[in-house]
């Protein structure tokens, strides 16, 4: 990385957070909301980059961890009267365990059938929050999830929720970056990039396979529980495939690969069709043509354009 | 679903007969969906992988219900059946005359379709083609014309699958939703690179999906298949009737 580069990338890095601290200062509760449903999709979407991006595995499965997520906390918080912690770190290790057995099949199956299979698997688990009513409630849903208090300071407020979802973003940001740089990092990059000649090197693709699985989905339910609180209300809908599909629009529109990338992706799938209501009924089309165009022009995402013209 | 939509806006914005606006219909779902969906989409995103193109589908999907919902509007349509909707019986058991005559249109269809890619210079140069390009290249096949064959057929196909299927389904702009995801199941249950697989793959998967929702339960009417689904990408991904492909590591 040259100089100019690196210091274009530190003045867009502050600009940004800057925003993002004082940007709910000049909001209505709906803008905050939108911001915060930004930051919890982005931890989801980090989590995707890492199982695609980083790792080279489709999965078409994030919506169901968001999901397993946000039903651990809300069904805990509201019927088992839990407080706030225990769950988050059950929705955690949840998701860990099932993206971990998740990762399975992707030792066999590789590209379109491995999509398949992780769609399967998202339509099933969507089944299930939809059916079993004696636990999910079914489409009814869970209302009046609580929101958390942090040492005694209640977060009720969308603000003060808005702050406690961007520490998490930035929270779980630190470590992703922390561990795309360790060996694991190096690790994933191998698989993807060559996973046989990562296997003769003595990397073991089988074992860093399951984890970026594992990982991914981890991140994923983290994002879920913390979707739990914010809306205060959990039914299936929202975890159907349509926001497994949503997610991976946001990693490969952003930049799959970049760290940055489902920030940025995030920023397109959340909060552009909010900016575009103002077109009404053509909104979603306008969408859906913008969508299509920044892939026909810039398929590697829109870091990958920022790259190359950069470089230039 | 846009074929249908497209048969509708000939019926009843424009008044024509039935028949014709069927063909008009067809003729249009050959030049978005076959010619303009391979020269502006595919065409410009396959050299960078699969990825981006798949979510330029999923905005064109997008597009296309939007637009349909914005310009013809939300409620579902009825469509004229091709047969009078009728029973007959036969051996005793009564059969809806548009249910045969679906099984009919398909197995020519089919058939038709086996026929062409196995026995005529055409077929053969496309499963050359799609075998490898590069070698089918050096063949002297030309290989964008067939490629664009395939779309072009895929467009035919799904114009048939709309003209039988919409006057059960009714016409909505969410149609293509379920029936597209069912679509894919039975080519991957069947085996991906067989006409036949696809027959066999749909046959199974609609008679396993309406047994469950009659014995088990319609709630999880969509789970068996699904299941069946991720048995058969782990134990045979090449599919039921599927040919092993070799590849280079």
């Amino acid at each position: 990385m040259t100089w100019s580069r690196k210091i274009v990338s530190v003045g867009i890095l502050a600009l940004a957070s800057a925003f993002l601290l004082f940007a709910p200062l000049g909001l209505k509760p709906y803008g905050i909301f939108i911001l915060s449903m930004w930051a919890v999709m982005t931890i989801a979407a980090i989590g995707l980059n890492l199982t695609l991006g980083y790792a080279g595995q489709i999965s078409l499965a994030q919506a169901a961890f968001v999901g397993i997520g946000a039903y651990v906390t809300g069904w805990l918080t509201t019927k088992g009267a839990w407080p706030f912690w225990p769950t988050y770190f059950l929705g955690f290790a949840s998701c860990f365990v099932v993206g971990w057995l998740l990762g399975y099949p992707a030792l066999r199956v590789q590209h379109h059938y491995l999509a398949f299979v992780t769609l399967a698997f998202n339509t099933l688990v969507y089944l299930v929050f939809r059916n079993e009513e004696w636990l999910t409630n079914g489409i009814y849903g869970l209302t009046n999830v609580p929101r958390p208090s942090l040492f005694g300071y209640s977060l009720k407020g969308a603000k003060e929720f808005y702050y406690f979802c961007l520490a998490h973003l930035v929270f779980v940001s630190a470590a992703t970056w922390w561990l795309i740089r360790s060996p694991w990092g190096r690790a994933f990059v191998a698989v993807r990039e060559n996973p046989i000649r990562a296997l003769s090197l003595g990397v073991d693709t089988r074992r860093y396979t399951l984890m970026a699985f594992a990982i991914g989905a981890g991140l994923g339910g983290i994002s879920g529980t913390l979707y739990a609180p914010l809306t205060q209300f959990v039914d299936p809908t929202p975890f159907a495939l349509g926001l497994s599909l949503n997610l991976l629009l946001m990693v490969v529109l952003g930049g799959s690969g970049y760290f940055f990338g489902p920030f940025l992706g995030a920023v397109v799938a959340v909060l552009l069709p909010e900016w575009l209501r103002f077109a009404q009924g053509y909104y979603l089309m306008g969408y859906a043509v913008l969508v299509i165009v920044m892939m026909a022009f810039w398929p590697s995402g829109l870091l990958g354009l920022a790259d190359r013209l950069l470089k230039r | 679903m846009l074929p249908a939509f497209f048969i509708l806006i000939g019926t009843n914005t424009f008044g024509l007969p039935f028949w014709l606006a069927a063909i008009l219909g067809g003729a249009a779902t050959l030049i978005l969906l076959g010619l303009a969906f391979k020269k502006l989409m595919v065409d410009p995103m396959i050299h960078h992988g699969v990825l981006p193109l798949v979510i330029a589908t999923i905005g064109l999907a997008i597009l296309m219900k939007e637009a349909v919902r914005e310009f013809y509007g939300a409620d579902a349509w009825p469509f004229p059946a091709l047969w009078a909707t009728t029973d007959v019986t036969v051996f005793g058991a009564v059969f809806a005359v548009q249910s045969l005559l679906i099984l009919a249109v398909c197995i020519v269809v089919v058939g038709a379709l086996q026929l062409f890619l196995a026995g005529t210079l055409t077929g053969r140069c496309m499963q050359a083609t799609a075998q490898n390009p590069a070698v089918a290249r050096l063949l002297g096949i030309r290989v964008e014309r067939m490629v664009l064959y395939t779309f072009l057929i895929n467009a035919g196909l799904v114009w048939i699958a709309a003209l039988l299927v919409t006057p059960i389904y009714l016409a909505k702009f969410t149609n293509g939703e379920i029936l597209g995801l069912y679509a894919f199941i039975a080519a991957i249950i069947g085996g991906f690179n067989q006409a036949r697989g696809a027959i066999l793959g749909g046959l199974l998967l609609g008679v396993i999906d309406n047994f469950c929702a009659v014995y088990i339960s319609s709630n999880y009417r969509m789970a068996i298949p699904l299941l069946i689904l991720i048995v058969v990408i782990l134990v045979r991904p090449q599919g039921l009737l599927g040919r092993v492909e070799e590849r280079t590591v």
